[in-house]
């Protein structure tokens, strides 16, 4: 048999095709749902690292619908009803003015507390930067937040995502005296007021993209919450 | 389709000398240990750099690297040398490279649904095992040409010369970088300057020229030690 006849070379190239297309989507589809499980487990992970609770990915399935209790979705301030909050792709929604959003909220209670806690997507440097942020029921303070990204420079960027940066965030305020928001200043350091956080040297593009990602991710929520708070302590039950 | 085998293993033997040669007869073993020492591919070849630059930060990325690219190497080198008298020689390193990177996406895929965080850790860097010089090389350079077992045994030996340096790299870089091993601290909290002591974390070591540096030690020990890599 001859190897270097073209007709050889094109049948040699296609069987190759075929077989490897073959195997590969095999492996695809068989891994599917445990690598979705992963991607689950890890969402369910940070969404507890918010407040404060940390698990591994396994426990966290398990601790998840102990602590968070509603998984809303909100529109235009309003509730939405009949959709899966856990199901929403982020990144499709953040491309759409905030109000047009179908942006998912969680509730959580830990010790009697109440904490709201609100996904964010934004924009780093190489890549999508995203996390959580979890509000105290007077929905201005800060309780805990984590931040995690796609392809931030190591040792820059990327070190939004370690506690040296997010502790740093416990205790701001996103809401002024007038109740309106102003979402969390990353700064240049001398960061003291009741907004300001420092930002990462040599990272300043991704701190930018926290900052902005902050304020813009929290516009759709805000109005909701008050209201939302409003309706739950004029009808008297407990927060 | 016998007749082709017999065909094969009759060429096997013309150019392997296979008959009665034991499996791991001093030639074999040669294949296992060169790649250790004096043909090291990151040391002594300079291949693979940047991967070894990369992911040395900490110990266990590496060993998950390590073990990756072992399996695509010796998987890589075992495929292509079954299918080394078929292989259309035009075309060759196209097939070579399709082998290549059907195992890292195959790797990728697995590493995603079983070892999910180590997967994030590594990122991009197991896509570009693909680009991984070592492995292209030994294809084109030993398993095209010869049988099974040896092609096997070379993958086997590369991988681990490679690996070995990996993890002696990242040792140094995790140990004084962050003051642990494989994420459990071995400096003891007192000696930290916070709390009192006189020691610090060396931060540059987190940082890729240090692997650089941590690379060219390594070199500059070897060269020393192993009089074949002395040049004149």
């Amino acid at each position: 048999m001859d190897v270097n006849k073209n007709s050889y070379t094109f049948g040699f190239a296609a069987v190759m095709v075929v077989v490897v297309a073959a195997l590969l989507s095999f492996a695809a589809t068989s891994l599917k749902p445990a690598q979705d499980k992963n991607v689950e487990q890890e969402k369910m992970q940070n969404i507890l690292s918010s407040i404060e609770i940390e698990a591994t990915r396994a426990e966290a399935e398990q601790l998840y619908p102990e602590y968070v209790t509603e998984a809303l979705v909100i529109n235009d301030n309003q509730l939405k009803e009949g959709m899966d909050a856990f199901a929403i792709d982020l990144a499709k929604e953040i491309r759409k003015p905030a109000l047009e959003r179908d942006a998912p909220l969680y509730i959580a209670s830990k010790d009697g507390e109440t904490y709201f806690i609100v996904p964010l997507r934004g924009q780093g440097l190489w890549g999508p930067i995203w996390g959580y942020i979890s509000l105290k029921s007077d929905l201005s303070t800060i309780y805990g937040a984590v931040f995690d990204h796609k392809a931030e420079t190591p040792g820059l960027g990327a070190e939004i995502k370690y506690p040296v940066f997010t502790e740093q965030f416990k205790g701001k305020e996103i809401l002024n005296e007038n109740g309106e928001l102003v979402g969390i200043d990353v700064r240049k350091g001398d960061a003291d007021d009741y907004n300001e956080v420092d930002g990462i040297s040599g990272g300043t593009i991704t701190s930018d993209g926290v900052e902005a990602m902050i304020a813009d991710n929290l516009q759709a929520y805000i109005p909701f919450l008050k209201d939302y708070i409003g309706s739950q302590t004029t009808s008297g039950s407990e927060l | 389709m016998a007749e082709v085998l017999d065909k094969e293993s009759s060429k096997e033997e013309l150019i392997d000398k296979v008959p009665k040669e034991p499996l791991f007869s001093k030639k074999n073993r040669k294949l296992l240990s060169d790649p250790m020492n004096d043909d090291n591919p990151i040391t002594v070849q300079v291949l693979g750099i940047c991967s070894a630059l990369a992911i040395t930060v900490k110990l266990y990325p590496a060993l998950v690297m390590s073990i990756s690219v072992l399996f695509v190497m010796a998987a890589g080198n075992v495929i292509v040398s079954i299918l080394r008298n078929f292989i259309p020689n035009r075309i060759r390193i196209i097939v070579q490279l399709v082998v290549v990177a059907s195992l890292v996406a195959l790797v990728d895929q697995v590493l995603k649904a079983f070892a999910y965080d180590v997967s994030k850790e590594l990122s991009v860097f197991v896509g570009l095992i693909i680009t991984n010089c070592i492995i292209m090389g030994r294809l084109e350079a030993f398993a095209l040409g010869n049988g099974v077992w040896r092609s096997f045994l070379d993958g086997i030996g590369n991988a681990f010369g490679y690996a070995w340096i990996l993890l002696a790299v990242s040792f140094f870089r995790e140990l004084l970088g962050s003051g642990t091993l494989f994420g459990y601290q071995v400096i003891p909290d007192a000696w930290y300057i916070a709390n009192g002591g006189f020691y610090s974390n060396n931060g540059f070591m987190l940082l890729p020229p240090m692997a650089l540096i941590t690379v060219g030690i390594i070199i500059w020990v070897q060269r020393s030690r192993n009089t074949k890599l002395i040049e004149e």
